[in-house]
């Protein structure tokens, strides 16, 4: 079936399989491997991008339910100048990454707790990242980085 | 000015935040254009004998090149001493998720089709699930190996160890199995040159044993493989080398006469990647009620899963079995036994974890016993900093340390005396809600291994930027930012003109990788002895140039220029111009370093947790650490690796066991089942500072990878059972769930009503 997606600003529309999913369609159809799959029961969120502004696991959403919507990837927050967004920016000035495979989910889960949350606490940046693993940072500074990314400063 | 010992933000984060990181998967190269998709079919059976496999439905379906079993594969298995391992599962599966068969297809979506046409005809053989029905040598995995006894260590012990000791406690406690979980999974993507060359991009810590691997496996010389690492999403010790499943894709490949990719399930990485820990350890110690402890046994059951991997795992737990205490005897033995499980390999820390649980546990135990404070018991039996070098009774030379500092500092930092009198209080009250405080204080051995040394190479670029080539393999750990640090300091070179690569066996011939916490005192020590080199040669040359004595040259590292001691500062030269002058590989060193020894980093951890005593649910509140492992050259990414082995250890503690049912069927396959630790169930970790460092390599550093893992799992899980101490118990396994905690409290509710 073809399925005509908005994926950073830029429509693609290819045919593909209709089990394709939504994940894989921004992969190998728009060609954007920032968004990586790290499991396949929804649960560790390394695939999480943005659907119409709301974060979604593109590794259980069918692309053809993206179909007509408009999806923000990591590669999608990078200004066309080269400018980083806050929450890039301080992932990096606070350390939230170290091998990097679950950042792209992590960052997009964390432009959408910002919008619903625009100063959390540390604990409520905990709460809403639940659903992203990650196994190398022990979340601390993936919490400094939200939180540093909402304008507060960051005590630890 | 030096900037080894301040903070500086990574080089490795500007694409890993950007277009994200290039991980195997995410390969788009004209190498692998028009590649097939590999998936491995798996036993969903513990133990069974194959009586037949069917491919031809399968290969008839749309897209399948090729199918291929055991009966295909034309190379001699693999030898895991005492026994040996096919590439694919020979007649008999030894566990869920044992690779049976082997699909390629065009696309990816078609392997699941194919996979599900197969027809294997399996015929059930006794499953041997537990360490105590391995041991009962029943049904044996391997009877022409005539037991399920893999490997036996130690002495008989003396029966007279603890005839001096006013008390003696002995339990026998389980250091649960764990899945290592990164968050990327396995991946391999291969193809067969024109060349006659094998070449294979690979998710793994270490590219050049990946290469010795492969090449042993396919029967071909190392000269015929080159292994390239690409981004490598967490390792944890289970990415070590190469997994049987690359060699059976390598020789794939060259059957088929196609280029091949394969990336595995989180559900296949969850059955069949290596697991880690799985020790059943009997600790016994014994000592005097004024709280000094005069003996300690060990005796180590590791499990090995299906196929023994990593038979120095449980010689590395007897090794370091009297951690930080100065133990008058010491008796350690360990025996490795075959089960119908996942094999196990190393996971962060790799057996010294054990080691440190079981003799933290031991401390505790003993404390509670003779009604003593857990941190003053500690305090009455460590090794006194003039002890060292410290000789340990197990074989273990201690470089350096200062054990009592480490833990006052911690019991200080968390405000100790207060907890304490805070349980009381509630306590007192009959809070439902009990406060526990859990100690740990540990020492660990990194660059423990014995494949010693590691490459490091530098050469200056004509412009005077820096390309250096490392035998480590960072992914995760920043070791990139902090070897580019040590460069920069050295040579006087700014930072963004030194480029470190790694990963290439072409590239980097010669190395070991990146394990058991070695990449920077073996790797940066190398670096070291290249850039010394360089340096010397540099100084030949510039002395040609400036027509001085090259005694009398100095290399200023303010300004990253060579210059006349005391002459005008006119008479300089930059290292652009040495370069412009330089001939080819003039100015480039190429070194190995193998002179280094095992270091000792330590540290001591105090857990707070409060336990609901109505339903048993723990709460981790707060984590406070000393992790000493000498001076630090980037406290960003020191203490990230600190964060990163607190969360990991925590999580062993409290939640995560990798489990199967009596019939080894594994029942904790996806990630909605293995209960692997979230940001809502660990606090901030509080970080507290000491360095003191070695003299065993030439940076005077120790590791810091797997540290703060090995200290936190026995504070957590101390602080849990002391939460509940107050209600009679004593001893509560890991992971310490609700269920089980409830479980311990009604136990010892029914033992005090009796």
């Amino acid at each position: 079936m073809k399925v005509a997606i908005e994926v950073n600003g830029q429509t693609v529309a290819e045919e593909v399989e209709d089990r394709t999913l939504l994940v894989h369609y921004l992969r190998e159809t728009a060609g954007l491997t920032a968004t990586n799959i790290g499991c396949d029961t929804t649960s560790c969120g390394a695939c999480t991008v943005l659907l119409d502004g709301e974060s979604v696991k593109s590794c259980t959403m069918l692309a053809a339910q993206a179909d007509g919507h408009a999806i923000t990837t990591m590669e999608g927050l990078t200004a066309d100048d080269g400018e980083l967004h806050p929450l890039q920016r301080a992932f990096r000035e606070q350390h939230g990454l170290q091998c990097g495979f679950c950042t792209p989910g992590m960052i997009m889960a964390s432009v959408s707790l910002l919008d619903h949350n625009p100063k959390p606490t540390r604990q409520e940046v905990r709460d809403g990242l639940e659903g992203n693993l990650c196994r190398c940072t022990g979340y601390h500074n993936i919490v400094s980085a939200v939180v540093e990314a909402s304008g507060q400063e960051v005590d630890r | 000015m030096s900037i080894a010992g301040t903070r500086v933000v990574r080089v490795e984060d500007q694409k890993l935040i950007t277009t994200g990181g290039t991980y195997v998967e995410d390969l788009r190269g004209d190498a692998l254009t028009g590649a097939v998709h590999a998936m491995f079919v798996r036993s969903p059976i513990a133990h069974a004998r194959i009586t037949s496999i069917d491919t031809s439905e399968a290969l008839a379906a749309p897209g399948v090149i090729a199918v291929y079993t055991a009966a295909d594969i034309d190379l001699p298995p693999a030898p895991v001493d005492p026994v040996t391992q096919s590439w694919l599962a020979d007649g008999v599966v030894r566990y869920v998720g044992e690779a049976v068969a082997l699909v390629l297809a065009e696309q990816r979506y078609q392997l699941a089709d194919a996979a599900e046409l197969i027809d294997i005809d399996y015929d059930p053989l006794e499953p041997v699930s537990s360490i105590d029905a391995a041991l009962a040598d029943e049904t044996l995995l391997f009877p022409e190996h005539g037991s399920n006894v893999m490997q036996v260590n130690g002495k008989e012990f003396d029966e007279k160890t603890f005839d001096d000791c006013e008390v003696v406690v002995t339990r026998t406690i389980v250091n649960q199995r764990v899945a290592p979980v990164p968050l990327e999974v396995r991946g391999a993507a291969c193809t067969w040159g024109d060349d006659g060359r094998l070449m294979v991009w690979l998710s793994t810590q270490n590219a050049q044993i990946a290469r010795t691997v492969v090449a042993a496996g396919l029967g071909v010389g190392e000269e015929s493989v080159r292994i390239v690492t690409p981004d490598v999403g967490g390792g944890f010790g289970a990415k070590v080398g190469a997994d049987p499943e690359v060699v059976a894709l390598g020789w794939a490949a060259r059957h088929s006469g196609r280029a091949i990719r394969w990336t595995e399930t989180r559900s296949e990485n969850l059955t069949s990647m290596t697991h880690g820990r799985a020790q059943q350890n009997t600790i016994t110690i014994g000592g005097r009620r004024d709280g000094t402890v005069l003996a300690f046994r060990l005796e180590v059951v590791q499990d090995t899963g299906a196929y023994p991997r990593l038979p120095f795992l449980p010689i590395l737990t007897e090794l370091m079995a009297s951690g930080v205490y100065h133990f008058p005897r010491v008796e350690t033995a360990s025996r490795a036994v075959a089960t119908n499980t996942a094999p196990i390999s190393a996971y962060r820390g790799a057996g010294r974890p054990e080691a440190t649980a079981a003799v933290e546990r031991a401390m505790d135990l003993f404390a509670a016993e003779i009604g003593m404070d857990p941190g003053e018991v500690r305090k009455a039996n460590f090794i006194a900093p003039e002890e060292f070098p410290y000789q340990t009774p197990t074989g273990a030379s201690y470089d350096t340390g200062d054990y009592a500092t480490a833990l006052d500092r911690v019991l200080e930092a968390g405000g100790y005396a207060d907890l304490r009198a805070e349980q009381a209080r509630r306590r007192a009250s009959g809070d439902p809600v009990a406060l526990g405080l859990g100690i740990s204080s540990y020492v660990e051995v990194t660059a423990g291994d014995d494949s010693g040394g590691e490459g490091g190479r530098v050469d200056i670029n004509p412009d005077g930027s820096v390309t250096a080539y490392t035998g480590s393999s960072p992914h995760g750990q920043g070791l990139g930012t902090s070897l580019a640090m040590l460069l920069s300091d050295q040579l006087g070179i700014p930072l963004d003109k030194i480029a470190v690569r790694h990963g290439d066996t072409d590239e980097v011939p010669k190395g070991i990788g990146t394990f058991a916490s070695r990449s920077l005192q073996m790797g940066g020590s190398a670096m070291r002895l290249a850039a010394d080199q360089v340096i010397a040669r540099a100084r030949e040359l510039a002395a040609n140039m400036l027509e001085a004595s090259p005694d009398d040259l100095e290399l200023n590292v303010d300004q990253g220029v060579w210059q006349v001691r005391g002459a005008p500062a006119s008479s300089t030269v930059t290292w652009a111009q040495l370069a412009e002058r330089a001939g080819e590989g003039e100015l480039s060193a190429d070194e190995w370093y193998d002179e280094g020894a095992p270091t000792f980093p330590f540290g001591a951890h105090l857990a707070v947790v409060e336990v609901d005593t109505l339903t048993g649910k723990v709460e981790l509140r707060r984590l406070i650490a000393v992790d000493d492992a000498g001076p630090v050259v980037n406290p960003l990414a020191f203490r990230g690796q600190r964060h990163g082995g607190l969360g990991q250890g925590a999580a062993q503690a409290l939640l995560e066991v990798m489990n199967y049912d009596p019939d080894g069927n594994p029942t904790t396959a996806t990630l909605a089942d293995y209960s692997f630790i979230s940001a809502t169930e660990l606090p901030d970790f509080e970080l507290v500072n000491m360095e003191t460092p070695t003299t065993r390599n030439l940076l005077g550093v120790k590791g810091i990878g797997e540290a703060a893992t090995i200290g936190s799992t026995p504070a957590v899980h101390n602080a849990v059972v002391d939460a509940v101490a107050h209600l009679g118990v004593r001893h509560i396994d890991m992971p310490t769930t609700p269920v089980r905690v409830w479980q311990a409290l009604g136990d010892a509710r029914k033992a005090e009503a009796k």
